[in-house]
């Protein structure tokens, strides 16, 4: 039978010191994807075309990572959102235009003291919803193949045999609901936009 | 170093993040090989944006292992929808069989024939069944099973079973408890049954716990190191490294491992093998902690270190070791 396979990436590169992949890996889904939902709403707050906060959002995620590859930082979301800062600025600068307001307001989201405290229980408890949620926004055939995967942990071709589809199609379905799940449970999606 | 210098191409992300999908969904299929693996690494070093957007989509798809399936979520699968069983019409059909017919009436039902293995307080014993599965029982266990052509059911009435499991694809090995069910998908796993609650922990391959309590009506794909703790109203789920559950499987070799673990919590794990119970009377030393590796069977052993190391007294009453400040 085959495995669920927990796809290893263990592409480990040798920068001397720093954090091996899977450890920063482990740190990205404990210290950043939680935090992606609030830092939406900042860079969407902060910056006027809103269309392009999901690229930001990345660009983001790609100097946190840089930066991170060298040393874990001792207080990740306070790095997180100055970096997101520091990113709006020097966009700022590029286009030559005044800021608005890029300014951080950490006391303003509740980021000021780096320390677990109930908030991360809301968060756990949060992301129990959240993926309900985000399994039951997607369409019902899709679902439907996510869950049997995911959950069941049937294999690809029990899954066609059992919906009657091709396999490709499952494998399909199954691309669009784990981007989908990311989004929801991660918090970028913008409410009211609909996934197909 | 700017971004755009990086090539984080401005308005790319909702098509890196769908290659990125494609990638975790081929990767997540059986056919994926290591010439497969080489180009997703190669994927993945040629742009932190690459690496960082499949990361992403992968912790998600990790995260939702921890779903449990809704209650709503009407999904025609397997185990989940045989869940009612009619017990009671059985039981009592049985027993009126065999109030009449005696032993005969066995030849009168056409499913496999129950055999019950106990263990008394402090017994370990371990059951081969015809199908080459190894159960080990551990202290004052009742557990019942039923091997047929089509299913093998075993129902954990009371104590602790480790079950290495001869897998057959054609014929489920489901382990029942009071208001759960462990399936096995080719397995090494323990089940725990107390009073008020169980627990299904996973050691090797995979297996499948449905849940069919009052708030919990679902699913999870347990992998190696998961632990599940059900009482009944709500579920627990919890990650231990392997080596941590096989200090719980301490009694497999007459042993009980403490780490960390308070007065209370040793005490009332020795008391599960010896007919003699310790007794903590003074609440203040009941969250002491301690740890190491102690026979099960000799409780007196364990008191006596008790008082030499922790300075306590410990003092023998009746089929009672009763333990203060």
């Amino acid at each position: 039978m085959p495995d669920t396979t927990e796809t290893g990436i263990d592409g480990r590169q040798d920068h001397g010191v720093g954090p091996a992949d899977a450890a920063l890996e482990a740190w990205f889904m404990r210290e950043v994807w939680p935090l992606e939902a609030i830092l939406m709403q900042y860079l969407r707050q902060n910056w006027r075309d809103r269309s392009a906060a999901e690229d930001l959002l990345h660009d983001v995620y790609v100097r946190v990572y840089e930066a991170a590859r060298t040393r874990l930082p001792d207080h990740p979301k306070a790095f997180i959102f100055t970096t997101a800062r520091n990113l709006l600025i020097s966009r700022v600068r590029q286009r030559n235009v005044v800021p608005i307001e890029a300014a951080v307001d950490f006391e303003a989201i509740g980021l000021a003291i780096d320390t677990p405290g109930p908030e991360q229980i809301t968060i756990a408890r949060d992301e129990l919803r959240r993926l309900e949620a985000a399994i039951n926004r997607l369409p019902p055939q899709c679902r439907k193949v996510v869950m049997m995967r995911r959950i069941e942990g049937l294999s690809r071709p029990e899954i066609a045999l059992r919906l009657g589809i091709a396999e490709s199609t499952v494998s399909s379905y199954l691309e669009n609901g784990m981007s989908v799940l990311a989004d929801v449970l991660y918090g970028s999606h913008e409410p009211g936009v609909s996934t197909p | 170093m700017n971004l755009e210098e990086r090539g984080v191409a401005s308005g790319d992300t909702q098509v890196l993040k769908k290659r990125a999908a494609n990638w975790l969904q081929r990767a997540d299929s059986a056919q994926w090989n290591e010439q497969d693996q080489a180009a997703l690494e190669a994927w993945l070093s040629e742009a932190p944006a690459n690496r960082v957007a499949y990361w992403r989509v992968k912790s998600a798809w990790e995260r939702a292992r921890r779903l449990r399936v809704l209650q709503s979520a009407e999904i025609e699968v397997g185990a989940p929808t045989q869940r009612r069983r009619r017990m009671p019409i059985w039981t009592s059909v049985t027993a009126i069989a065999i109030a009449l017919l005696g032993v005969g009436a066995s030849l009168l039902f056409s499913g496999p024939r129950e055999q019950i293995f106990t263990t008394g307080i402090g017994e370990h014993r371990i059951v081969t069944l015809a199908e080459g599965t190894a159960i080990e029982l551990n202290t004052d266990t009742v557990l019942r099973a039923k091997i047929g052509t089509e299913k093998r059911e075993i129902t954990l009435d009371k104590g602790e079973a480790y079950f290495s499991v001869a897998h057959d694809a054609k014929r489920p090995f489901v382990v029942v408890t009071g208001s759960g069910r462990v399936t096995d998908l080719g397995t090494k796993f323990f089940v725990r049954r107390d009073a008020a609650s169980f627990e299904v922990g996973l050691l090797e391959g995979r297996a499948r716990y449905d849940a069919a309590n009052r708030a919990n009506n679902g699913s999870f794909l347990l992998e190696p190191g998961d632990v599940i703790e059900d009482n009944g109203r709500s579920i627990g789920f919890a990650k231990k490294p392997t080596s941590t559950l096989a200090d719980e499987l301490g009694w497999r070799r007459g042993v009980l491992v403490f780490d960390r673990t308070t007065l209370a919590d040793a005490a009332a794990e020795f008391n599960r093998y010896n007919a003699t119970k310790i007794v903590i009377v003074d609440p203040s030393i009941a969250n002491t902690t301690i740890g190491g590796t102690f026979e099960a069977g000799r409780i007196n052993v364990f008191a006596q270190l008790v008082h030499n190391l922790l300075g306590l007294n410990v003092v023998p009453r009746g089929d009672k070791i009763v333990i203060s400040r």
